[in-house]
Order: C-alpha cells, then sequence, then structure tokens
C-alpha cells in the first residue's frame, strides 16, 4: 500500500484519512475485546473502571472474580459438561466428516453439488430454526434432556467446518504421490498411511478444531434440547447476562478470548505446516 | 492396422477397452458413495428428519379430530346454518366426559382458543360438569357455558376437523379465519408478527451496510499491503472471529450500557452530563452496533479474498490513461470487487436475519427480531405450531438467499479463516 512517488497532494492527503480510518475499524474489531480484559480484574462489582484502576492502584484491582469462576461448582460443572459434549461431538463429526470427504473429492462423485449443499445446510440454516426442529423430533424420539441428544446435535453443526476443510485440503492434494508411491513399492496401505495421511492430517485436525469451538460455543440448541444435567459453560453465561450479571461473566470471558488467540495460533501453525507439506508456496 | 477401426480396443483379458472402463467408472462412483453414505444417514436422521418434522407440524392439526372424534362425526353432513341437532350435543358431551377421565383435554382447549378466544374456558368449565349433565344436551350444554349456543363454535369446530390447517401460517402473518370462514386480520393490539419480519429484514439490512462501509477499507488494505504485514493485521480481523458469540455479546454490554464504560468516559470528559447518560443498549442501536461488530469478519473475509485476485497493475494502467483517482476506482476497481460485495452481504445478511442470541441480550424490546418470538412461542407461550410456521417463513426466505449466494459463489468455495 506504498504510494506512489507520482501522487498528488490531494491524494497523499486522503492516503493519510484512509489509513486513519482504518485503524478505527480496527479499534472497533479488536478494542472490545482488550477493554474487557482489565475490567475482568475489577475489585468492585461492576462493569466499569473504578477510580482506583484508571490510577492504577493496585487496591482497584484482584482476582476475586477468577477465584469466583474456580470455586463454583456451578461453573466447573458447566465447563466439564462443555468439554465432554465438545469432545464426543467433535470425534463424531470428524470421523463421518473426514470418510466423506474422500468420497466428495473423487472424481467420480455423482450428484456432488446437492450432496454438499445438503452436507453444508446445517452451517447456513439458522441456529434457532435447528433448535425449534431438533426439541420437536429428540422429544418424540426421546433424546431431548439427554446428553446423546446434544451430542448428536452438535455433531451435525460441527460436520459443515470438518466438510469444508477436509475437501479443500484433499483438492489441492496431488494424486501423482499415490501413484509415485505405488510405484516404488508401496501397498496401498502402507501407502495412505505413509502418504495420503501425514498430508491430510493438518486439513482434518483444524477441521476438527472448527467443529469443536462450534460446539464449545453453541448456545441456542442447548438452551432448547439440553436438561438442567447437560448445562454447558454458554448456558451459565447467558443465564448469567440475563440474571446477575457479575463480573465473574468478565473473567469467563477473558479466560475465553485467551483460548480463542491459543486456537488461532494452532489454526495458523497448521496451515503452514499443511503448505509446508504440500510444497505450495507460502501466502 | 485396418483391424483398429473396425475392431473393438480391448483390454488384456479380451474385455472391449470401452465396458471395462464403464465398469471401473462405475465401481469407483459406488465407492464414492458409500464413503458418504454414513454421514448422508448420519444427517437424515439428526438434521434433515427435524427440519421435515418442523415443517409438517406446521400444518398439522390433530387435536379436533381426536380429542372430539364423536363430535366431529355428528357435525357430518352439517349444513351451518342453524345449531346443529341433539346428536351433536350428545356427541360432544360424550367426548368432554371421556376427555375429562382421561385429561387430555388441555392441547384441544389451546388449539380452539387460538381460533376463538373464550374457548379454553368454555371447554374446561364444561368437561368438569360433563358427567353431571342430562339430556336434552342441547339445553344443559348452553346453560353449561354460552358458547355452546353460539353458530361460530361449531363451524369452528366442524372447520378444525381437517387433518390439515393453515391457520399457523396465518397467524404468522398476523391473520386469521373469521367466522364467517374469510382471512381478515387480527386485532390491532395482537398484530406483532410481520412488523417483527419487517423489522428483522430491514435492520438486517442495515447491519449488512455498516459492515460493507467498515469492512472495504479494511479488506482494501489487507489484500494490498505486502504479505507478511497484511497476515499481522489479519490476526485483528480474525482474533474476535474466533472469539465466543456470548463473549463479544457480553461486552458490548459492559461498553454500551448506562453505567458503562462508554457512558463513564463521556461523563468523565464532561460531554454529557451524569443525569443525561445516553442508553444504547436494550434498544435498536445495542442491536446494530453488537452485530455489525460481530459479523464484520464475515464481511471483510470474502472482500478480501476477491479484492487479493485483482492485479494492482489495472490501477495503475487506468492512472496511466488519465483517470482521475476516484474515477479510476470507480471504473475500474470497484466494478471488480463487486463479485466479493455480493458474496459479503448475502452471507452477512442471511446470517443477520436468523441471530437470536444476539437480539436477546442487548436488543431489549425494540431491537428484536423475529427469532426472538420463535423462542417466545416455543418457551412461554407454547404455541409450538406457530413456532413451527414462523421458523418455517424464515427458513424459506434463507434458503431462497442461500440459492442465490450459492447460484453466484458456489458453497464449496466458502473458506474458513
Amino acid at each position: 500500500m506504498a504510494i506512489p512517488s507520482y501522487a498528488t497532494r490531494g491524494e497523499r492527503i486522503w492516503h493519510t484519512v484512509f489509513l486513519g480510518i482504518c485503524t478505527l475499524v480496527f479499534l472497533f474489531l479488536v478494542g472490545p475485546l482488550l477493554v474487557i480484559i482489565p475490567l475482568s480484574f475489577n475489585a468492585e462489582p461492576y462493569f466499569t473502571f473504578s477510580e482506583e484502576m484508571l490510577t492504577l492502584d493496585p487496591a482497584g484491582y484482584s482476582l476475586r472474580w477468577y477465584q469466583d469462576f474456580f470455586t463454583s461448582s456451578e461453573w466447573l460443572g458447566a465447563i466439564k459438561n462443555s468439554f465432554i459434549i465438545g469432545i464426543a461431538s467433535t470425534l463424531l463429526a470428524t470421523v463421518l466428516g473426514t470418510v466423506a470427504a474422500l468420497g466428495l473429492s473423487s472424481r467420480h462423485m455423482p450428484a456432488r453439488g446437492a450432496i454438499m449443499a445438503m452436507l453444508i445446510s446445517p452451517m447456513i440454516v439458522p441456529l434457532i430454526i435447528s433448535a425449534a426442529a431438533m426439541f420437536f423430533f429428540f422429544s418424540k424420539i426421546n433424546l431431548a434432556q439427554t446428553y446423546l441428544g446434544v451430542i448428536l446435535a452438535h455433531t451435525a453443526l460441527g460436520i459443515p467446518f470438518v466438510v469444508i476443510t477436509v475437501t479443500a485440503t484433499l483438492s489441492s492434494f496431488d494424486t501423482t504421490l499415490i501413484r509415485a508411491a505405488h510405484s516404488l513399492g508401496a501397498n496401498p496401505t502402507r501407502t495412505f498411511f505413509k502418504v495420503v495421511l501425514p498430508l491430510v492430517t493438518p486439513g482434518v485436525v483444524s477441521g476438527a478444531l472448527f467443529a469443536f469451538i462450534t460446539s464449545f460455543d453453541e448456545v441456542v440448541v442447548v438452551l432448547f434440547i439440553a436438561g438442567p444435567e447437560q448445562r454447558t459453560m454458554p448456558i451459565q453465561m447467558w443465564s448469567g447476562i440475563r440474571e446477575q450479571i457479575s463480573p465473574t461473566i468478565l473473567a469467563v470471558a477473558t479466560l475465553l478470548v485467551l483460548l480463542s488467540m491459543l486456537l488461532l495460533t494452532t489454526l495458523e501453525l497448521l496451515r503452514r505446516r499443511g503448505e509446508r507439506l504440500r510444497g505450495v508456496s507460502p501466502g | 492396422m485396418s483391424h483398429s477401426s473396425s475392431e473393438p480396443l480391448t483390454t488384456a483379458d479380451g474385455v472391449p477397452l470401452k465396458v471395462s472402463l464403464r465398469r471401473a467408472v462405475r465401481r469407483s462412483k459406488l465407492k464414492a458413495l458409500l464413503l458418504v453414505s454414513p454421514l448422508l444417514a448420519f444427517l437424515v436422521i439428526a438434521f434433515v428428519m427435524p427440519i421435515f418434522d418442523m415443517l409438517w407440524r406446521s400444518v398439522d392439526n390433530p387435536e379436533v379430530s381426536t380429542h372430539l372424534s364423536r363430535t366431529v362425526e355428528a357435525l357430518k353432513g352439517w349444513d351451518g346454518e342453524s345449531l346443529p341437532e341433539e346428536l351433536a350435543f350428545a356427541a360432544l358431551v360424550e367426548d368432554l366426559r371421556e376427555g375429562q377421565e382421561e385429561r387430555n383435554l388441555g392441547l384441544l382447549s389451546s388449539r380452539l382458543n387460538y381460533e376463538k378466544s373464550g374457548m379454553r374456558s368454555a371447554i374446561s368449565r364444561t368437561a368438569r360438569r360433563a358427567a353431571d349433565l342430562e339430556p336434552p344436551f342441547r339445553e344443559s350444554l348452553v346453560e353449561a357455558h354460552r358458547a355452546w349456543g353460539e353458530l361460530d363454535t361449531w363451524r369452528l369446530i366442524q372447520r378444525e376437523a381437517r387433518p390439515y390447517t393453515p391457520s399457523y401460517y396465518l397467524a404468522a402473518v398476523d391473520r386469521q379465519v373469521s367466522p364467517e370462514g374469510e382471512i381478515v386480520k387480527v386485532p390491532a393490539h395482537l398484530e406483532i408478527h410481520v412488523a417483527l419480519f419487517w423489522r428483522t429484514f430491514w435492520m438486517s439490512a442495515v447491519i449488512t451496510g455498516l459492515t460493507l462501509l467498515l469492512g472495504y477499507p479494511i479488506a482494501y488494505l489487507l489484500a494490498t499491503l505486502p504479505l507478511r504485514r497484511s497476515n499481522l493485521l489479519m490476526i485483528l480481523v480474525l482474533l474476535p472471529f474466533w472469539t465466543s458469540l456470548l463473549v463479544r455479546t457480553t461486552t458490548w454490554i459492559a461498553i454500551l450500557q448506562s453505567q458503562g464504560v462508554l457512558n463513564d468516559m463521556m461523563v468523565a470528559i464532561g460531554m454529557i452530563a451524569d443525569e443525561a447518560r445516553w442508553q444504547m443498549i436494550h434498544n435498536k442501536v445495542g442491536t446494530i452496533v453488537a452485530m455489525t461488530h460481530i459479523l464484520l469478519p464475515f464481511m471483510i473475509l470474502p472482500l478480501y479474498s476477491v479484492m487479493k485476485t485483482i492485479p494492482p497493475s489495472y490501477m495503475r494502467a487506468a492512472r496511466s490513461l488519465g483517470g482521475k483517482p476516484l474515477l479510476s476506482f470507480r471504473r475500474v476497481y470497484f466494478p471488480l470487487t463487486i463479485p466479493g460485495i455480493a458474496a459479503g452481504g448475502i452471507l452477512v445478511f442471511i446470517l443477520a436475519i436468523g441471530y437470536y442470541i444476539t437480539p436477546a441480550l442487548v436488543g431489549g424490546q425494540s431491537g428484536r427480531f423475529i427469532t426472538n418470538y420463535i423462542a417466545y412461542h416455543m418457551q412461554t407461550s407454547l404455541n409450538w405450531g406457530l413456532a413451527a410456521a414462523i421458523a418455517s417463513i424464515l427458513l424459506f426466505v434463507v434458503i431462497v438467499f442461500y440459492l442465490i449466494f450459492n447460484r453466484l459463489i458456489g458453497v464449496d468455495k466458502v473458506k474458513l479463516g
């Protein structure tokens, strides 16, 4: 975005203004996330900066909301539920989605467009509609208010992400590598484990991460089909925001922001690894 | 060399090449289908069947025909001009007695109450006394509740004996069937859904416009900066994208509420008086600001991927041919970004009209979406048929936009992160 040497004065001014606008938008994007981090260390039960916080007085800061969080059986139970449901649905979605992606990337897949559209649909249909539909149907077959019901629902929601990422990885997969492996004397099993799998793994893992975060962050479906037994972390936050708004929520929010940073880094590393393995130039 | 043209090519074992090829293709087709089938089967059970069940529920009408089966039978052939014969009244008493014994009249009375107010109390009061009613039932029923003396009640029962009903869809667009059988508007104080549909659409359009306005410069900056620096800035776009929706909504509550960060700041610098804090949350402003923030990455990413493919030499060429900066942008760069605008715009719009969490938490009364009414009818009013009908209408709108999106861009080109 360097300014060309022939730029007029007006253009230079516009360029500066443009950069100013961009800075403001970036601030709008990230600012809110940065505001809540210091707020979560507030010693007072308020959602705003106290006098002491602004003057950087240590008395204005405390870890009480984090302590609240880590000693509350409700929150810990909710985290446990979130992990149980998240991990189970991720495993299911990843296995089903990866196997399906292998079929979808075959050259001879019939009706690919229609099947793909159907596999993606849980991502397109608004969550409230999926939630209502699953509530009606799962109550009929006695799956509402069970762990299995929530896991199946979250698997369905996570599947599109796995299918999209894995098919994308497979589409850039160089099939001559398989022939090369065969010609060098590897049998199909050996080829799959030694050649195909290492190349596809980064795609599968990032698909799994997408599926996990989808389940981990999902409120609406759980709100409708889960019972009190299956209370997850987002549900706990949701009722926290609606009923008794306490800065514990901000502590949880801060932890979740850190989690998403971790996730983002992992995904970026996976992407780079995948590209390096496939010999695609970084970009 | 003549035999190559007259005889078909064969493989080593003498099978014609064409046949052998076709067999191989068929085999790999079958293999591909086999790989996809477990997932398809799973999705049919866990997702497609629930959706169809919901569509079916939005027209399903079993209450009257099951709980008032004798009455419906007795009303067959009734002309609807004057009160039915004693036979129908006796059948009704029989039906209500049975329902009272089995205690399953709740659904029936709510169902009829949607159509004609007062029916809930008519049924429950009559059912409680049904065992003691003496013939002639016509007189004793009318005495038990005056609703049984009204022609409309009987017409209603006769009409709602049908297995399917359009009345949930009518209710979803604030219409009802009048006693005369015509489709009329519901009373003004009950008219909520149409206005909410429109509000959902226009607020989503505003949000889409705002994300475009804010996202376009960012996408342009990211697409034109050198890769190393744009990757760094990309993190600022992806971080909110990856952060929990609830967290992002919570931050806006902390910032915008009347005792929140922004109001405190404005009071501190003397911009507004302490008593005159701005109401920026639990209204339309709250919903629009929070949702613009949440959906902004969905606009930036498609725009960015389109802008990335536009060679910078185009703009240079336009300039060297004498185009002023604004003209070159308008005539050369902007038209090339339209596919990105379409992709981002449709994506954001589809996501926006289906949002439930954010409007529910920061929208208050005036910033609610139609989705909040689906939840309301599911959880509070317990009118599931109506919830299903509203959801089906919304689903239809989403599918139309999705098909347009698919036509323009193709789902398999969706990139994540």
